[in-house]
């Protein structure tokens, strides 16, 4: 289904925003279609199809990439244990974070740490928030999917070896 | 200071409500507000820089023909936009001030490594960051 996002109302678009807004400042907790259907003020099976129609990808799939990127940047910016990062960017256990962050990124979390950290940290001048989007994954396929494929870097460019 | 960036425009989907929300809530001040017919020249500035101007356009004829002007409001409406910033001298106290008058904070004051940052979008969808500096 291919449908001109242009052609959805503005405002209806701008109640979804509110939605992706709320899983953006709490990506860690648990955003069943329900509880975002009813921020935005739309019926469940609405709200589904319109947030895909407008941002592209479906609603849990966007949060997932939201939490890659919060424990990316907690690997990066903090010393915590990898448990405790798992937890805190909405996982609740180990061995999901882990395999999850495998298939999506190509790494492990302790890779990711390791690369991070290995690289000089010379961004100070950009917001904080902006830094850490541009290590947001680009997930244009689901997860489950993407187990099934080679891995070869998630946005394309990158080869892994 | 003569040469330099004078004005920034932003899209908003209603100029009395984006002027409401500039004025009202962010406390900026009307710099110029002039009409010619259907179109709006509207420019806000903040209190303490008066060598630059917010304009706040509303996307529509005669400059946007009626299916860019949906587009562009499309876009606006979904955040899209690239993102704004405010700096403030305390973060804190200003987020508390303007969740007070009603404004949509879309993250709470964050310390990062010094700095204090907040999140906010305007009625129509832009995204702003209020950030506060290291001391």
């Amino acid at each position: 289904m291919r449908v001109d996002p242009a052609s959805q109302d503005p405002e209806l678009l701008r109640r979804l925003l509110r939605a992706k807004d709320r899983m953006d400042a709490s990506s860690h907790e648990a955003w069943s279609v329900r509880r975002l259907a009813r921020v935005s003020g739309v019926s469940e099976a609405h709200f589904a199809r319109s947030f895909k129609q407008a941002f592209g990808i479906p609603p849990h799939r966007y949060l997932l990439t939201r939490r890659i990127e919060r424990a990316t940047a907690l690997l990066r910016d903090t010393d915590l244990p990898i448990t405790e990062i798992a937890f805190q960017a909405g996982w609740g256990s180990l061995g999901t974070f882990g395999r999850t962050v495998r298939d999506v990124t190509g790494e492990s979390p302790g890779a990711i740490r390791a690369r991070q950290w290995a690289t000089a940290r010379e961004l100070g001048c950009v917001p904080a928030c902006c830094i850490s989007a541009a290590s947001r994954p680009h997930l244009t396929i689901a997860v489950s999917e993407k187990r099934r494929r080679v891995p070869s870097g998630i946005n394309g460019s990158e080869e892994v070896k | 200071m003569s040469q330099g960036v004078a004005m920034v425009g932003l899209y908003v989907r209603d100029q009395d409500e984006a002027l409401a929300f500039y004025v009202e809530k962010l406390g900026f001040r009307v710099h110029t507000d002039v009409r010619n017919g259907e179109y709006r020249w509207l420019t806000v500035q903040h209190p303490d820089q008066p060598s630059f101007q917010l304009g706040l356009f509303a996307p529509g004829p005669p400059v946007l023909d009626a299916g860019t002007a949906q587009t562009v409001r499309a876009i606006v409406a979904k955040g899209a936009m690239p993102p704004l910033v405010l700096n403030v001298d305390d973060c804190r106290a200003a987020y508390e001030q303007l969740r007070a008058r009603g404004v949509e904070f879309t993250q709470e004051p964050m310390d990062r490594y010094g700095t204090v940052d907040a999140g906010f979008r305007d009625p129509s969808g832009n995204g702003w960051k209020m950030i506060q500096a290291r001391r």
